[in-house]
């Protein structure tokens, strides 16, 4: 019994621990970065720049995370985006539809490809790293095929609005307001439910100083990027997004049922669950966010282009396993993606800054991903 | 003569278990010496310490080869003694020749230039010296199962195996070839190879052994010449022992039929056209707790599986949930007719290790307890809390990771996540595999508690005092077909071991 209790708190701490871990991490970045750039890093313009670069990986990461997750990988996103991307353009300028028909088309193309690649690999048997391994190649072709290899330039305002646009400081504010509302009311209806059920010690207090910490997040998070231009629309998609990530991982059935046949598929199945229906929907939904990427991706750039994406799949699963996340399936976390998410970024951006070479970024981000994984697994056994 | 193989009191456990207990057993040169006994009496496990396995140190004891003690810690280290062992899973690499196996990792090589003449001749030359008409060419994926035993022999003895065993062989071969086998086995005897034969089937036994050692429960129970036994003989002592009390004692009062399965087979998903269950009938009632015995292989949990919707390959019969015709072609069918199935090995079929009690306990009925889409930490904290309480799970929380468990708990877990569901008919395959006494215990007061509350309980174990302690009625099955039907007052160990081995 308390070699029992010994080794349950020891795993809780575990997980705790990395995310403590990551936070840490990225805390140490941006110092580094701050010190180095002779105090440019942490400023509000570079930090809502920052921002804006993590939007487009971190939006693929988390439905990337659900898929990996399900002990499967998409490697076809960088090129999904790109034909996505061109079809949106396509439909915008060359066809003359409006905005409406330009974003539905993208993440019309996103979500039909995804589920495509999601049958093949659940109900075709087909490993995921083939089909999608098929898909990087022949998604990039298609685009390159149907723009003749081509920039499709955008001149609609309200498009590039998607990519460019910042959100006006006051409804940042109130965003902010209907954010810190939800955590607090999240806090009573826990600490309700605790005493109701009888479950946890249902104590109001503990849950709203759990609280406070979000709650001052919001608050500085708005107040820097209202400092600068207010906040980022894709960046305020992408924060959309993570939070429906979150529900998903947390608190449904569906998120439940993933990692479960990430754990055990065989085990998932006898309890009863349709595991070739939920890999196809996870891979479903990752078509979307993807779609939804990749009209942030056209839109900032302000045109489509074949080449957009390139090697993007791979930040997207770096971004995972930099936070924790197994690619045996069965264990990661929204939060451990984002974050992942935003140490690529922050160290793009770093580096950038500091004009290191392309290469020396590359040897850099490289060694980072290796060593993330490797002190992960040296945790996890000691 | 001395022995060739002595082991000398060996002893080994495993958390909980003590899965050999002082056993001893000699070899002799050109022996044939058989090794019998129920599944679990710990046959695997000596022949697991015997070939290095189970390293030295693991387990108590002395192993001496020809008159020396041996401590083996690899496998490696066996054979060069001279051991081999023929497992009942293959260990032949599908994928290469028959040439390549038998050579597999001593390839006769000059730097490391593999001399492949050399692999095929001298591989003919063995093939030949055991009148096998196999082409040392042939990938071994695309033998028989029966044929590939043969040529793991053959690669056994190509590494002059002094001491063989054999591991069920018979299992899985045709009678022509197990006819081979045992020419093959007479000439070895004339080569004087000791060999060891673990088998279940007893005409074999008794058609091939010198000597034959019975096991029960980990302990050697008898080793004696053939012509001193019989079968019936053998039976009696590889069942003998007292059921003891751990059994709850009742009568349950059966209501109404629950469940109908008819005329179910099930097909061996590998092999074309092999049946594992064979057109097999039967019902339950509510209140009932219906055993099925027989031997490893003999289908018993193919029946389970294929009645609820999980079985892989092909499949035939119906299935009636209280008195009506229940389409099921998945588990999930299955929940929705009211069946739960605690599967067989935890680890692989029942648990997500990794994850909590509650994750685990919460799964198969996770839309009846939680909610339908969104779910409800405390709706089923509630539940798992309850659920730990009543099967007394011993951990102290329902966030405790299922991999810290001990055996029993995470049985516990499994048996909790079908309870949950609130199934009419529960099926147990191996309810207490690998679990230690106190928590078989426990187990077994639940199941009998489950059944005077109503639910109808299909329990499939290979321990037959289980089986014949909390059975109301047991069916036997023999590969793949029913051979006997005992109700709790007609049935002995030996009518049912007797069934079992379909020696009738």
């Amino acid at each position: 019994m308390s070699e029992t209790s010994k080794s349950n708190k020891l795993n809780l701490r575990a997980n705790s621990l990395r995310a403590y871990t990551m936070l840490a991490a990225l805390v140490v970045i941006w110092l580094f970065f701050h010190w180095q750039t002779g105090s440019i890093f942490l400023t509000p313009r570079n930090l809502s720049n920052l921002m804006l670069q993590t939007s487009v990986t971190g939006i693929i990461a988390v439905g990337m995370l659900m898929v990996i997750i399900s002990g499967n990988i998409d490697l076809s996103v960088g090129s999904l985006l790109a034909l996505a991307g061109g079809i949106s353009a396509i439909v915008l300028t060359k066809l003359g539809y409006g905005l409406v028909p330009a974003v539905l088309a993208a993440i019309a193309v996103g979500v039909l490809i995804g589920v495509f690649q999601g049958i093949l690999t659940a109900y075709g048997n087909i490993p995921a790293f083939i089909v999608t391994l098929g898909g990087l190649l022949a998604w990039r072709g298609a685009i390159k095929g149907i723009s003749q290899s081509e920039t499709i330039p955008i001149t609609d305002d309200s498009f590039k609005a998607i990519g460019q646009q910042y959100v006006d400081p006051n409804i940042g504010w109130v965003l902010a307001a209907i954010g810190i509302l939800a955590i607090f009311f999240f806090a009573f209806r826990n600490a309700k439910a605790q005493k109701d059920y009888g479950v946890g010690d249902g104590n109001l207090g503990k849950e709203l100083i759990k609280a406070v910490a979000p709650a001052i997040g919001i608050v500085v998070f708005i107040f820097v990027m209202n400092s600068y231009a207010g906040i980022p629309i894709p960046v305020l998609i992408f924060l959309a997004i993570a939070l429906f990530g979150y529900f998903i991982t947390n608190n449904t059935t569906f998120g439940r049922y993933i990692y479960a046949i990430g754990g055990n598929s065989e085990a998932a199945r006898l309890s009863g669950i349709n595991n070739k229906m939920v890999v196809l929907k996870v891979f479903g939904l990752l078509g979307a966010f993807t779609g939804i990427a990749a009209v942030i991706y056209t839109a900032r750039v302000a045109s489509g282009t074949p080449d957009a994406g390139t090697l993007l799949e791979l930040d997207a699963i770096a971004a995972c396993v930099i936070g924790g996340t197994s690619l045996m399936g069965g264990r990661g976390t929204v939060f451990g993606a984002c974050l992942g998410a935003l140490i690529m970024a922050s160290l793009d951006n770093g580096m950038s800054l500091l004009n290191y070479a392309d290469y020396t970024q590359e040897l850099i981000k490289g060694s980072i991903l290796v060593a993330a994984v490797g002190i992960d697994m040296v945790g996890q056994k000691s | 003569m001395n022995p060739i193989l002595e082991m000398k009191n060996i002893t080994k456990e495993f958390p909980g278990v003590k899965a050999l207990d002082d056993v001893n057993l000699d070899l002799f040169e050109g022996e044939f010496h058989s090794l019998v006994g129920e599944n679990g009496a710990g046959k695997s496990t000596l022949m697991k310490v015997l070939s290095g396995v189970y390293p030295y140190g693991t387990y108590e004891g002395e192993i001496l080869v020809n008159g020396k003690e041996r401590r083996f810690t690899t496998i490696r280290e066996a054979e060069e003694a001279g051991i081999a062992i023929i497992f009942q899973e293959l260990s032949l690499v599908k994928e290469l020749t028959v040439g390549e196996n038998i050579f597999l990792g001593r390839e006769p090589a000059k730097f490391g230039i593999i001399n492949w003449s050399e692999i095929y001749q001298k591989s003919a030359k063995l093939l030949k010296e055991l009148n096998l008409n196999i082409n040392p060419k042939t990938k071994v994926g695309n033998l028989g199962i029966g044929q590939q035993q043969l040529v793991e022999i053959a690669k056994a003895l190509s590494q002059n195996a002094k001491i063989l065993v054999l591991d069920e062989p018979t299992a899985a071969l045709t009678e022509s070839e197990v006819e081979i086998l045992f020419d093959i086995v007479r000439d070895l005897k004339k080569r004087d190879v000791g060999m060891i034969y673990i088998s279940h089937k007893l005409d074999e036994v008794f058609a091939m052994s010198d000597r034959v050692t019975v096991l029960r429960d980990g302990n050697t129970v008898a080793t004696e010449n053939a012509l001193a036994l019989d079968k019936d003989k053998v039976i009696s002592l590889m069942v003998g022992r007292d059921v003891g009390d751990i059994f709850p004692v009742s009568t349950h009062d059966f209501g109404k039929v629950v469940l109908e399965a008819k005329h179910i087979s099930a097909f061996d998903p590998d092999v074309a056209n092999k049946k594992l269950v064979d057109d097999v009938s039967f019902e339950v009632r509510e209140g009932e707790v219906l055993g099925i015995a027989g031997l490893m292989g003999a289908g018993r949990s193919e029946l389970l599986s294929a009645i609820f919707g999980a079985w892989r390959g092909n499949h035939s019969g119906d299935v009636l949930v209280d008195g009506e015709m229940a389409l099921i072609n998945s588990p999930r069918d299955a929940i929705k007719h009211g069946i739960g199935f605690v599967t067989e090995d935890r680890k692989r079929y029942g648990l997500i290790l990794d994850q909590t009690i509650m994750d685990n306990s919460t799964l198969a009925g996770l839309k009846q307890i939680s909610g339908n889409f969104i779910t409800h930490r405390s709706r089923e904290l509630v539940a798992t809390k309850e659920i730990m309480e009543s099967l007394r799970v011993k951990a102290n929380s329902p966030i405790t990771v299922t991999s810290t468990l001990s055996g029993g708990n995470q049985q516990k877990v499994v048996l909790g996540k079908w309870l949950l569901t609130k199934p009419k008919v529960l099926f147990l395959d191996e309810p207490t595999r690998g679990i230690d006494v106190g928590a078989k215990q426990e187990i077994y007061a639940e199941i009998n508690e489950l059944a005077k509350q109503g639910l109808a309980i299909v329990m499939v174990s290979s321990e037959l005092p289980e089986v014949l302690g909390l059975s109301d009625r047991i069916l036997v099955l023999h590969e793949g077909r029913l051979t006997g039907e005992f109700t709790k007052a007609n049935a002995t160990p030996e009518k049912v071991m007797a069934a079992a081995t379909a020696t009738l």
